[in-house]
């Protein structure tokens, strides 16, 4: 790149950085501020993009309640089991853009952490097979073993759904901690320096860009230990499975209301193990509109990376900008479910 | 294609996925009640409350009835199910019992729950109870309406006088809104709320609205 160009591209991706902090910092405004006109109640869920919020509603609705008759139906029919697997399916995969599956702290943490593609499927899938996983076992132990009332269940529900918050709050705060050094790092960096640095390591290669400039200038606390933060190349390699697991699981340990309801609703018609295949199908389903979306999350950011010019020095602290933003995001997202600002999926406690 | 577009489309695709990824989508519903309710008036033509009969749907009747100890397999009495009816209305409060009511304007507001329980007929729930309000007031105009901000549940008035004054003044009138369809109402206040920020009461666009005009 000629240099007044590099200039100019640094000077676009500065200013793409600033705006992006800006929205990310409005839209989490918003999410924290929204305030509902009836006192003590939460504010109510936000929209998705115009347009295809009432198709992707009414679908939803229809499946869901499709699902009651098609269990009913299964009593007397067995072929009807096949039906509720589809709409199963189906709700799943609609169903995944509802709040509470996680898929913005699967996204935020693959943008965060320099995932590959691969991995956000995998971590999409493993999480939602998790929380298939939750929810069988929440309904099989209270509701089977113990014959508990709704009101134990949901109590239940209640504990496990404050405590993924604050695991999410917890994995966002860690995100944040490692990610403010990296971006620390990037801003304080001389720009020669930085572009020495900094490789583009974007194709899902995953091999030992060990960044050891990182290991000199490393502010490092007594709580960290050796962990400073892990380096982008090991992560995506074979030892960042540990890492993946706390994503798996900050995610996937918060049952979906609606799987709940349905394996309590088969479990009265005698129907359990349909219920649970269903809440495993749903689960599936769940996994592919979640991965789709950190798929893209991954693009987006590699497609940036490339395009704002990773070697240059402003390239670099932008990613790294980006980056730390998209960790902000995991930890504002769990502080505000944690403190009801953000509206979730409610559970169903009536 | 220079660099400058070809970083746009770069960062509107990150924006998008971040967004995608990181706006809550709103809830959509999970329990379905079909309302019918009674505005109940005092002699001297002042409002004291609201009578609700609210029907569960299948799945949630069954969800609810789960672990409820009775006599006779699938038959409820009200007594058995009296437990759960508490524990209904003391959940309802911090809903603030999906019920907002204003009398000229002015919002109002209600005492606890009294006469609630629950019945159980044709495999479904219907909870009934009365919600007193605060301070029985005389309106010229009031309008109660009946809808979860959240829209985890669905109202839906009840198809058949989903709607009673009891006791009211005989020149009173009363109208009722039901959400329509809601799913074109949605696509249009979505974009709208999407448009200008305002996503607080999502809920709000599938109310059901009661007016009374007194004159």
């Amino acid at each position: 790149m000629r240099p007044e160009s590099s200039r100019f591209a640094r000077a676009v991706a500065i200013g793409a950085a600033a705006v992006l902090a800006a929205m990310a910092l409005d839209s989490a405004a918003h999410v924290l501020l929204a305030q509902n006109a009836f006192g003590g109640q939460r504010p109510g869920a936000e929209p998705q993009i115009g347009g295809i919020v009432g198709w992707l509603l009414a679908k939803q609705s229809e499946f869901y309640r499709e699902m009651s008759s098609t269990i009913r139906a299964a009593r007397s029919d067995g072929s009807a089991v096949w039906t509720l697997l589809a709409i199963s399916f189906a709700y799943g995969i609609f169903h995944a853009a509802g709040p509470g599956h996680g898929k913005a702290v699967i996204s935020s943490y693959l943008v965060a952490n320099q995932e590959t593609a691969r991995r956000g499927i995998a971590l999409s899938f493993a999480s939602a097979l998790m929380q298939s996983l939750v929810a069988v076992v929440i309904v099989a132990v209270c509701a089977w073993l113990l014959n508990a009332t709704a009101k134990t269940m949901c109590g239940a529900e209640k504990a496990i759904e404050i405590a993924s918050y604050a695991l999410i709050a917890a994995f966002g705060f860690r995100l944040v901690w490692t990610k403010g050094g990296g971006f620390m790092r990037a801003l304080q960096a001389p720009r020669p320096a930085a572009a020495a640095h900094r490789h583009d390591h974007g194709h899902g290669h995953g091999h030992h860009h060990h960044d050891h400039h990182h290991h000199d200038d490393h502010v490092h606390d007594e709580h960290c230990g050796h962990s400073h933060g892990p380096e982008p190349a090991e992560l995506a390699g074979p030892g960042g499975w540990r890492r993946g697991f706390s994503a798996i699981f900050t995610v996937g340990i918060r049952p979906c209301s609606g799987a709940i309801l349905v394996l309590v609703f088969a479990l009265a018609q005698g129907l359990f193990w349909a219920g649970i295949a269903a809440t495993f199908v749903m689960g599936l389903g769940t996994a592919i509109t979640v991965a789709t979306i950190a798929v893209l999350a991954v693009s987006a950011k590699d497609l940036a990376r490339r395009l704002s010019g990773a070697r240059e020095g402003g390239g670099a602290l932008f990613m790294r900008g980006v980056e730390f933003a998209a960790a902000g995001l995991v930890l504002l997202f769990g502080v505000g479910l944690l403190f009801g600002y953000v509206a979730a999926e409610r559970v169903t406690c009536l | 294609m220079n660099n400058a577009l070809r970083r746009s489309i770069g960062l509107l695709l990150l924006a998008g996925a971040l967004a995608l990824g990181a706006g809550t989508a709103q809830a959509h519903p999970h329990v379905w009640i079909t309302a019918s309710s009674q505005l109940i008036y005092a002699p001297d033509g002042s409002i004291t409350g609201v009578r609700h009969a609210w029907t569960f749907d299948d799945m949630f009747t069954t969800y609810a009835l789960q672990g409820i100890e009775t006599k006779t397999k699938g038959v409820y009495s009200r007594e058995e199910l009296g437990s759960l009816a508490q524990t209904n209305v003391e959940s309802l409060k911090e809903f603030a019992f999906f019920t907002f009511a204003r009398a000229d304007g002015k919002k109002e507001k209600f005492l606890e729950p009294v006469d609630y329980y629950l019945e159980y007929k044709d495999d479904a729930l219907t909870l009934y109870f009365t919600l007193p309000l605060k301070t029985p007031v005389k309106a010229k105009e009031l309008s109660v309406e009946v809808y979860d901000p959240s829209f985890f549940i669905d109202f839906k008035l009840a198809d058949k006088d989903p709607i009673k004054l009891v006791g009211a003044p005989a020149a009173c009138q009363m109208k009722f809104q039901r959400p329509s369809d809601g799913t074109a109402v949605a696509q249009k206040l979505g974009e709208q709320n999407f448009l200008s920020g305002d996503n607080s009461n999502y809920g709000a666009m599938f109310a059901n609205k009661i007016t009374v005009d007194c004159p």
